[in-house]
């Protein structure tokens, strides 16, 4: 795909979930070719990888470093196998770069390496980093007088880190109007529920209390995330924007939205495997 | 030999220059105070390098975590292209990445024990594996700070940065050093981690040609070598002169380049001499001494090492001056080390 893809383009709801079902059927493939990966955290955040790259991004494939882009930081990175495929789709590599996903030699990592995928902003995997460095990305932006936005998915576990709140301090400081924080609030973190590990809630008024403009929505609802990605206040000075996604681990396959942890990570028997591809194809008609 | 690279002190006679650290080291640095114009270049070469580069580098921008009376004259001469971060130093890191990202060249000035030890994570995963030319300025290294606790002793420092991918290592032996350090460098595609100990007695008249990744020889000898970094190449200077007027000839190194470091010369002084003795205000573990140790092992010479280290223990708190007596890190203690080299 060459051209820019502007902010703001045309598409449908029901594209949009079918998207990102097709996400989903994606990360199961390359989850099997690897032989390791993770399900459920990828499911939750499904409609907002749909949602950012199908509709808000503005982007250039063709021309990765192109400056004016749109920035779009994966703080989740273990989500990587979620984002592989739609880069892929959008032109940034071939398709046939999505077999050698996991293997040595492959540019395609369990966790994004900007050095090594084309439209990767930042390289991502260790938890808590990016909301740091999209901030620098948004100071940048500043200082060139460039209107791009600069987001970041995080976790709603990420959140626990304390990185996270130097850089919402820093960003709400600096009034970094241009900077969007999505929060995949699925409620869970690795080793089980967020809330049972590190309470991380309220998050709206925390990141409140840290200055930030924030908005709550239904991350599974593509309607409800475009209008609020749609209605984001221009770039220039002001706040700092959180969109906390309210999210279901594992999301769009019964199996594994009834059993999240146990799909954080991990391989798929085949017979689970084939029931989760056959719900989700069928929805996908 | 010491005159053509225009050093202080390499014919001071035996036994006037830092017999006695306590009596020849500079005060304490306070760096919460903004340093007077007229003596910015002698107790902050750093700050005063970094505002006179900006002038023809409009990329460059500086941070600092809550340090930035230590950048007054940046300030004032760019203003706008400081970021101020509080006390965060990770976050500091992590968003100069940012910024390198977009193809900014931020300048992180901070302390020592801080910016290196407490950001080793964000340094290698965001800035060293990303291959960002983010700098990193940690002054008060070493002991600088011995007086405020062992949280503020930077002694590790090096051993996690020279481990760290793409990341250069340099600590410059005294304020020419640094000026001269800070130019050169300014053209790195990577990271760096700059080193500013500021205990280090003079040594240079001027800016001395530090290349990238090679040790510059300060005097000749067939005797023993000494090779130090920061403050330890002051005194190795002096101990060297001393060592002269008791009939021993050093072979002295400025090794301010800890990585890349100079392979090819460190192995060829240590086949000269046989004996090498490493100064630096550094634990002995993975500094100055462990890169000649495992330089020596890896080429097979059979070479005497001392090490006028810091030790792997507990360390004292006190006084700079008094730290450095204390363990050796003076004229005498390198005196003492080459002896036992060539008195053995």
């Amino acid at each position: 795909m060459t051209g820019t893809l502007e902010r703001g383009r045309p598409v449908s709801a029901a594209q949009l979930s079918w998207r990102a079902d097709w996400i989903r059927l994606e990360t199961v493939r390359l989850i099997e070719r690897a032989g390791l990966g993770h399900y459920t955290s990828t499911f939750s955040c499904a409609e907002i990888l749909a949602t950012l790259y199908y509709h808000t991004l503005r982007l250039r494939p063709g021309e990765p470093g192109w400056p004016d882009r749109d920035r779009f930081l994966l703080g989740k990175g273990h989500v990587a196998t979620g984002l592989w495929p739609v880069l892929a789709d959008l032109g940034y590599y071939p398709r046939g770069w999505l077999d050698s996903y996991g293997r040595i030699g492959s540019p395609l990592n369990d966790h994004p390496n900007m050095r090594l995928a084309p439209g990767i902003d930042f390289s991502s995997g260790a938890l808590g980093h990016n909301l740091s460095v999209a901030a620098g990305m948004a100071l940048a932006g500043r200082l060139d007088g460039r209107d791009y936005r600069t987001f970041v998915l995080t976790g709603d576990g990420e959140l626990q880190e304390g990185q996270v709140w130097e850089a919402a301090m820093a960003a709400s400081h600096y009034q970094l109007g241009s900077l969007v924080a999505v929060v995949d609030a699925n409620g869970f973190s690795g080793a089980g529920p967020t809330s049972q590990a590190m309470n991380i809630e309220p998050l709206a008024g925390r990141f409140r209390a840290f200055g930030w403009l924030v908005h709550e929505v239904d991350g599974h609802d593509v309607t409800a995330l475009t209008a609020t990605f749609d209605g984001l206040p221009g770039t220039a000075d002001g706040q700092p924007v959180c969109v906390i996604a309210r999210t279901r681990k594992g999301h769009g396959a019964a199996r594994l939205e009834q059993a999240p942890q146990a799909w954080h990570l991990g391989l798929l028997p085949a017979e689970i495997q084939a029931e989760v591809v056959a719900e989700i194809s069928g929805r996908m008609g | 030999m010491s005159q053509d690279t225009g050093t202080h002190g390499s014919s001071t006679s035996s036994g006037t220059a830092g017999g006695s650290a306590g009596s020849t080291a500079p005060p304490m640095v306070d760096v919460f105070s903004d340093a007077e114009p007229d003596t910015a270049l002698a107790s902050n070469p750093a700050g005063h390098a970094i505002a006179a580069m900006a002038d023809g580098e409009p990329r460059i921008l500086t941070l600092t975590a809550d340090l930035g009376a230590v950048l007054a004259e940046f300030r004032e001469r760019h203003p706008g292209r400081y970021i101020e971060l509080g006390i965060a130093e990770t976050n500091s890191v992590s968003l100069a990445a940012g910024l390198a990202a977009c193809d900014y060249l931020p300048y992180i000035f901070s302390m020592a024990p801080f910016g290196v030890i407490k950001c080793a994570e964000q340094l290698r995963t965001d800035v060293a594996y990303n291959h960002l030319p983010v700098r990193l300025v940690g002054r008060l290294a070493g002991l600088a700070m011995g007086f405020f606790g062992t949280s503020h002793h930077a002694v590790e420092d090096i051993a996690i940065a020279r481990t760290l991918t793409n990341m250069t290592v340099v600590a410059p032996a005294d304020s020419q050093a640094v000026l001269a350090l800070m130019r050169s460098t300014a053209g790195l595609d990577g990271p760096l981690y700059l080193r500013v100990s500021e205990g280090a007695l003079p040594v240079y008249a001027a800016p001395p040609r530090l290349r990238h990744g090679r040790w510059l020889r300060l005097r000749s000898g067939a005797d023993v070598t000494l090779a130090g970094h920061g403050m330890g190449v002051g005194l190795a200077v002096r101990a060297a002169a001393r060592l002269a007027g008791q009939g021993i000839e050093a072979d002295v190194y400025d090794a301010a380049y800890l990585k890349p470091f100079d392979e090819t010369e460190a192995v060829a002084t240590a086949r000269r001499t046989r004996r090498v003795v490493t100064i630096e205000d550094h634990n002995q573990i993975g500094g100055l001494a462990s890169i000649v140790a495992e330089t020596v092992a890896r080429h097979r010479l059979s070479v005497g090492l001392r090490a006028v280290a810091l030790p792997d223990a507990d360390l004292e708190v006190g006084l700079p001056a008094d730290l450095y007596e204390h363990y050796g890190l003076t004229v005498d203690g390198v005196v003492g080390a080459a002896h036992e080299l060539v008195d053995a």
